[in-house]
């Protein structure tokens, strides 16, 4: 009984991973490395926070990722907000509806929106390609007929979606897609990578700014209730002394 | 100083019977001795209701109940609050923490017959008290106001429209709107703010006044108070509750809260299974997600609802089976025949029985979290279920299982064979 109590239970979190459906590169971020948070910080507020707000992230938020509030406001603020505002903007949603079909969506938790986020933000960044079937010109590997244009085509350069029919390991023929790089950049391909990669970086630190601190308290916390642990057992075995 | 607090107790003590109170539910309440790690439970379960109530009411102090601000607040409570982020965890957590404690306290029960003569209401309460912790997550579910709490909600009170006649107009009155809306947030969060935390302490009252009446049960399912001691009165198999179970209980309590905050900090989300990753995005009336699944808890009744076909166009049979199998665990007093309570003496078929019920539930709980379509489907030229989803053939299977462990329980403990219970307790 015991022993299909514990089978079952240790077989659940594996059924629970057998299905996923569109393929994802991993991001390698580092929520400890604070240039990358304030590399990837500049990212967006120069390419993202014109059309996407961050309506419950505050600018002074970024003071924990090592910058001052004066360093906040010469870099990375533009337009005289004050410093404890949120990351809000002026397009207004009702013009944005109509210019790209849907409303830019508040990114302050999008990193959180997804079963495996920074895989999946990672993945759609690098993932736009040119198709001159959508209205802006552009498609995505990750999110089929996206809205959003590619914002940031002039780092990464176009490129260009290959269909190849293959044969599979079990005999199915099956499509190969592959995105091929037709027009570089500004950067080549491994620093865009990285940029992307600080971007999504900030991306899962403003999904939950205080992430660190939790992560930092949950060891004290355990070793507190560790010792408390300790305390008690020692404490019952004294009284239950006469018991048994 | 000793002597005026002695003479304070006496004066609350002509008033108002509290150390008569203290006697009869803690230092003269006799436990058994022989209780094991499935006792832990019950004061885990009252634990975590303290811990839902205070972190509950300093969201409160935060939330705003309102359509167009729930969202921004409870991220504003995750950010702007000071440590509103770990105040909102503790209750996120705690509700799933709800059920796990619970769960096990009924596993607690169906194993060691603590349903049976004389705990039937004690049992009765408690499953009223599982009732009304379902529909206080349900409605709680529906406050941060994201794609998950939206359309779970629209789903769920959406049931209701099945039952014949009535059905359209309940769930009218339910929601307060034709869609889920600004009203049901409204609804929602008085409910399960005020109205259901009220049921609840009022029958975890009844459950323990219940309980310290007629006494617990133990792991052998021997009744202690047929032995007293001839001149105290004492059961000479029980020990007082305070000091011996409250110490222990303070043991079993630090593991939990090992637990507890391993999760709080290292895994709130629980991998989705606590936090769904679609409720970070804010709820969109017009925008249906893929997939809907309840949270976990809530899984096995979900897969047996989805499990049972349409008859003549109507869900109804779903729902009705979906809440059969909720409120069927109070006929269990009536349905187990067997001349013993506790697993341990009780014969083979009960035991194969159990365990099918047992592997029924996890396997209808993992199936209700995924797509119906999760495991493909049938090939078409296969016998009876060709073309059938197979999970939905699976959730089938073990829906009948499920409802079979009860159903035919008068008859399968009644011809189980047991062994002989012992007069005392042992161990």
């Amino acid at each position: 009984m015991k022993k299909v109590l514990l089978l079952v239970g240790l077989l659940l979190p594996v059924l629970a991973m057998a299905n996923e459906s569109v393929h994802l590169d991993h991001a390698l971020i580092d929520p400890n490395n604070q240039a990358s948070l304030q590399r990837g910080a500049r990212t967006f507020v120069n390419y993202c926070l014109s059309c996407h707000s961050a309506a419950y992230m505050r600018y002074n938020r970024l003071k924990d990722i090592g910058l001052s509030d004066a360093e906040i406001k010469s870099n990375l603020m533009f337009a005289g907000e004050k410093v404890g505002d949120t990351m809000t903007v002026t397009m207004p949603k009702r013009d944005a509806k109509s210019w790209f079909g849907a409303t830019p969506p508040d990114l302050s938790v999008q990193a959180r929106a997804y079963a495996n986020g920074p895989d999946w933000l990672y993945s759609y960044l690098r993932g736009f390609y040119r198709d001159d079937t959508r209205p802006t010109g552009w498609n995505n590997t990750v999110y089929d007929k996206v809205a959003m244009p590619h914002v940031l085509w002039q780092l990464q350069g176009e490129q260009t979606l290959k269909v190849q029919k293959i044969v599979d390991e079990h005999g199915h023929e099956v499509e190969k897609h592959t995105l091929v790089l037709t027009k570089p950049g500004v950067l080549e391909p491994a620093q865009y990578d990285a940029m992307v990669a600080d971007l999504v970086n900030y991306l899962v630190f403003m999904g939950e700014p205080a992430k660190g601190l939790r992560l930092q308290l949950g060891l004290i916390v355990i070793l507190f209730l560790g010792l408390l642990f300790i305390v008690a057992y020692y404490l019952k075995k004294e009284f239950w002394k006469d018991i048994h | 100083m000793q002597k005026y607090l002695t003479g304070l107790l006496g004066w609350v003590d002509d008033r108002f019977p509290l150390t008569a109170n203290w006697k009869a539910h803690l230092s003269e309440y006799y436990a058994p001795k022989n209780f094991n790690f499935w006792y832990f439970f019950g004061s885990l379960a009252l634990l975590v209701l303290v811990l839902q109530i205070v972190t509950g009411i300093f969201l409160t102090m935060n939330y705003k109940p309102d359509a167009e601000l729930a969202f921004a607040s409870v991220e504003y409570i995750m950010r702007d609050v000071s440590w509103g982020w770990l105040i909102r965890y503790m209750h996120s957590t705690g509700a799933s923490m709800f059920f796990v404690v619970v769960y096990l306290h009924m596993f607690r029960g169906l194993i060691y017959g603590s349903y049976r003569n004389p705990r039937e209401l004690i049992w009765l309460f408690g499953v009223g008290i599982f009732l009304a912790l379902m529909g206080e997550a349900f409605f709680g579910y529906l406050l941060p106001w994201g794609q998950m709490s939206y359309w779970g909600a629209q789903v769920i009170i959406n049931l209701f429209t099945s039952i014949p006649f009535v059905g359209p107009d309940i769930s009218l009155w339910l929601r307060g709107d034709y869609m889920v809306s600004d009203a049901t947030l409204n609804r929602f969060f008085a409910f399960h703010v005020i109205a259901l935390p009220l049921v609840l302490l009022g029958l975890v009252a009844a459950h323990i006044i219940a309980l310290h009446e007629v006494g617990s049960n133990n792991p052998d399912g021997v009744e202690i108070k047929k032995h007293k001691d001839p001149e105290t009165g004492i059961p000479l198999d029980g020990i007082p509750f305070h000091p011996y179970y409250t110490v222990k209980d303070i043991v079993g309590v630090s593991v939990f809260l090992i637990v507890f905050s391993a999760i709080i900090f290292f895994a709130p989300e629980m991998g989705g299974y606590f936090l769904e990753a679609n409720n970070f995005i804010p709820a969109d009336p017009l925008k249906t997600p893929s997939h809907i699944a309840p949270v976990w808890y809530f899984t096995p009744y979900y897969s047996i609802l989805r499990a049972v076909p349409p008859i003549m166009n109507s869900q109804f049979p779903g729902v009705a089976a979906m809440g059969l199998s909720v409120v069927i665990f109070a006929l269990l007093p009536w349905l187990d025949r067997s001349p013993v309570k506790s697993i341990r003496y009780r014969g083979p078929i009960y035991k194969v029985w159990l365990a099918l019920f047992v592997v029924s539930f996890l396997i209808l709980g993992y199936l209700g979290t995924e797509p119906s379509n999760v495991w493909g489907v049938f090939d078409p030229s296969t016998f009876m279920v060709g073309g059938a989803d197979r999970a939905t053939v699976v959730a089938r299977i073990f829906t009948v299982v499920y409802f079979l462990f009860f159903i035919l329980m008068p008859w399968y403990t009644s011809i189980d064979k047991t062994k002989p219970v012992p007069e005392r307790v042992t161990g």
